[in-house]
């Protein structure tokens, strides 16, 4: 199955309000065992190998392996997100291809959770039928561009 | 009956969705709601942190229109989708959306989002249109802008909620029903507007993979035509139900190609090592005058691919290793010709990364470096996609300010974004005929139906009124399969062999093969006939007769059956529309081979639909195409 849970480090997520991977699954898939207290995906035939699981897990318990009606065995994609970027590691089925590692930012400039939504350009009109919709048209313009626009244009 | 519980929410505006579309939609709608003392509601079957088709991240932002700049203008966009459309486009829809998405871009920014700059620091493009990102958080960030405004308006964010139908009460949109798919909870949504993002569709037809990877389709699985399905269902006019979309991309993981075609500049060859851009060349001045554009339409260049398929002359390669070394080349000494190398690779790698995880599982598991050898392309399977190079959805009204004398009684009727429904508003994959607006241009567009769409409140300020005895059906309908299976599991050993219902994964298996061998899908190389659309039509007939014996054991199985339904709903105005246009238009989407040509006199139209629940019709409509720039 596309991902996969290994049970030493799956924790149920007993120590937050919900299981992370139950939470962010864009399509369902992974579900908390009551029983067990480990999660699982329930229907590895819908997995999109997104990743949205594997790199909420607090305890980096979910994996992915490729899908095995067309990828070989043996290589291995694992991700490590921060707040600030994510560091990936790519693992070849050769072994005489050096592993390589790459990290990219994820963010810049506002931390997690402070992207402030209004205030950032001033809205030309307070008219619920006008054109100009919130930040407009300032928004339109940048520090750079040469054309400067005093309202939103049309053709 | 299965026992639930019934949860009723009153609202202004409803937002059915979490991705892009509705993200905008939420960001925008908040900031005029406080205002006006409105209020906004937005519902969504996962979380929209990793919801819609940008839940992986993107490693581009592929519309954005640079305005200010003054290198582009809004009459360059329109060329750039017309064009690539073969002239099928609402040019009001895509210049309306066209003025505003660089402020959706500007925003990304200021809200977290790393765009890549310059020295001078201007934006990195990757094409005309395109700017180059880290965009692993991209969605989590425009998400987080979106949360932050509804918190900020006293708005409500409803997650793990399904929307099965609309509410429709004498011929308007009163708001939407669905179900939980956490716990045994009836939804029922009364909106005075209520805005449809809820995505395109996928796995309508049957992928290329025979197992596993079933999952890896381009756009992503969890697209299953809700969009669709509520605006057909609720009796809106849809316009563009047969221009699917099929991109090609990186064989088995459809990794994207975009930057290695844009910024690396890479070629793309046959086995022979011919570039069929330039040997079948000829072929396209069968398809003027947009075989001879710039930059040639994608229908055209997967078509040109597809002829050498045909011959026998795959593999068909994009020349990775070739394309890097040019650049490398290019570099003054051996020193900055390593270091370029080595950042070549990793943007190479960070494209997948970024959007496309499993294409870099796959290279590593194929020993693949780019830089050292090439990787095969192929076509996709089809999907229903608005924002992309397909164009199906709903027939919106535009905005007032950019019609012609012309367009007015065809393009507006008041509300931009409006469907042919009062208050029934569509965004992003849902509304039709306004292609090429990807991730941001969705946002934007999200932006523009929902300040519509309070202005709409404003004027019909009478709270929704929706008849109980609807409700009841509808919830009764919708929890139907969870009774049939508890009714008939036990009438044989194996639930999943039973005389008496079927379970929506065969359901989606069925639908498939129809679609994939009738309707052009992959294993007939995306060729159909009227014939052989005569013939699907007769077994999807059948297929919809099954469709209330679909059987559900829990929540997230209930799910999968209302899905199916609304790809079965997707599927049947797809075949509808392929059969009314009698031409071929985009012999690399579809070849018609009753009508192998482009008939430009008779064809350069939209074909619209609308469907009507009561009787179960479908009526055709040939509109017409009609330009704001001359």
């Amino acid at each position: 199955m596309p991902t996969f849970v290994i049970p030493d480090k799956c924790d149920g997520c007993k120590a937050l309000d919900k299981t992370a991977c139950q939470y962010i699954c864009p399509n369902d898939l992974m579900v908390l065992n009551k029983d067990t207290m480990k999660a699982y995906n329930q229907e590895p035939l819908l997995c999109w190998e997104c990743y949205s699981c594997v790199k909420i897990c607090p305890t980096q318990a979910i994996e992915v392996r490729g899908y095995a009606d067309f990828v070989p065995m043996g290589a291995s994609v694992t991700a490590m997100r921060s707040t600030e970027d994510i560091l990936w590691t790519l693992q070849f089925r050769s072994e005489e291809i050096r592993p390589k590692r790459f990290k990219f930012p994820i963010r810049k400039g506002v931390s997690e959770g402070m992207a402030q939504p209004f205030d950032h350009y001033p809205t030309a009109d307070d008219d619920l039928k006008s054109q100009t919709l919130m930040g407009e048209p300032e928004a339109l313009n940048t520090e750079l561009g040469s054309v400067k626009f005093d309202k939103v244009p049309t053709l | 009956m299965a026992n639930f519980e019934t949860v009723t929410v009153e609202t202004d505006l409803l937002i059915c969705g979490g991705g892009m579309a509705s993200c905008g939609a939420a960001v925008e709608a908040s900031y005029w709601a406080k205002k006006n003392g409105l209020k906004v509601t937005v519902v969504d079957k996962a979380a929209m942190d990793r919801s819609g088709a940008v839940a992986m991240g993107l490693s581009a932002i592929n519309q954005y229109v640079d305005l200010n700049s003054g290198n582009n203008t809004l009459a360059d966009y329109i060329d750039y989708v017309r064009n690539d459309l073969m002239g099928i486009t609402r040019e009001d829809l895509v210049a309306n959306i066209a003025r505003h998405v660089d402020t959706s871009v500007h925003m990304f920014e200021k809200w977290g989002l790393p765009i890549w700059k310059d020295e001078e620091g201007k934006y990195v493009h990757e094409g005309r249109w395109q700017l180059m990102i880290n965009g692993e958080s991209y969605k989590i960030i425009v998400a987080e802008a979106a949360k932050n405004a509804l918190a900020e308006a006293g708005g409500e964010l409803i997650e793990r909620v399904f929307i099965t139908h609309p509410l429709i009460q004498d011929g308007k949109c009163v708001g939407a029903i669905g179900f939980s798919v956490r716990e045994n909870k009836v939804y029922v949504f009364k909106a005075k507007a209520t805005m449809v993002a809820m995505g395109g569709a996928v796995h309508v037809f049957k992928p290329r993979s025979t197992g596993e990877g079933f999952g890896r389709s381009w756009y992503p699985p969890f697209n299953s035509g809700a969009s669709a399905f509520f605006t057909i269902y609720g009796g809106a006019e849809m316009t563009c139900q047969e221009v699917r979309f099929i991109p090609v991309r990186f064989k088995d993981a459809y990794g994207p190609v975009g930057a290695w075609f844009l910024l690396f500049k890479a070629q793309a060859t046959n086995a022979l090592d011919e570039n069929y851009m330039q040997t079948n060349r000829p072929e396209l001045d069968n398809w003027l005058p947009y075989g001879h554009v710039k930059p040639v339409p994608a229908n055209l260049r997967n078509y040109l691919m597809l002829l050498d398929v045909e011959e026998g002359k795959s593999p068909i390669y994009m020349q990775t290793a070739a394309a890097i070394q040019k650049i490398a080349d290019e570099a003054p000494d051996e020193k900055s010709a390593k270091r370029k190398l080595k950042e070549l690779e990793a943007e190479a790698w960070e494209d997948f990364l970024d959007m496309t995880i499993s294409q870099a599982i796959l290279w590593a598991s194929t020993n693949t470096e780019p830089e050292k050898k090439p990787s095969e392309i192929m076509a996709c399977d089809p999907y229903f996609i608005g924002s992309h190079s397909g164009a199906s959805g709903a027939w919106v009204s535009g905005p007032e300010d950019l019609q012609t004398d012309a367009t007015k009684d065809e393009y507006f009727w008041g509300y931009a974004g409006m469907t042919t429904v009062p208050g029934m508003f569509a965004a992003g994959d849902a509304s039709g005929a306004s292609s090429h607006k990807f991730s941001s241009g969705s946002h934007a567009e999200g932006r523009i139906a929902a300040k519509a769409a309070l202005a709409y409140c404003v004027d019909n300020p009478d709270a929704p009124q929706v008849d109980q005895a609807q409700i009841d059906a509808l919830t009764a309908e919708m929890l139907k399969p969870l009774d049939t299976f508890e009714q008939n599991k036990d009438a044989t050993t194996d639930p999943d062999i039973n005389p008496a219902y079927i379970r929506p994964t065969q359901f989606m298996f069925r639908l498939q093969k129809i679609m994939d061998e009738y309707a052009g899908g992959v294993s007939s190389q995306f060729k159909t006939s009227d014939k052989l659309i005569e013939k699907g039509m007769e077994l999807m007939g059948w297929l919809q007769e099954d469709a209330p014996n679909l059987a559900a054991e829990d929540l997230h199985e209930l799910m999968r059956c209302w899905e199916n339904v609304h790809r079965m709903f997707q599927a049947e105005a797809h075949m509808r529309s392929i059969l009314f246009r009698e031409e071929t238009r985009w012999p690399g989407y579809y070849f018609r081979s009753d009508k192998p040509t482009m008939d430009n006199e008779n064809w350069l139209a939209f074909c619209n639909c609308v469907y009507n629940k009561e009787t179960g019709e479908w009526t055709m409509l040939k509109k017409p195409v009609k330009r704001i720039t001359a």
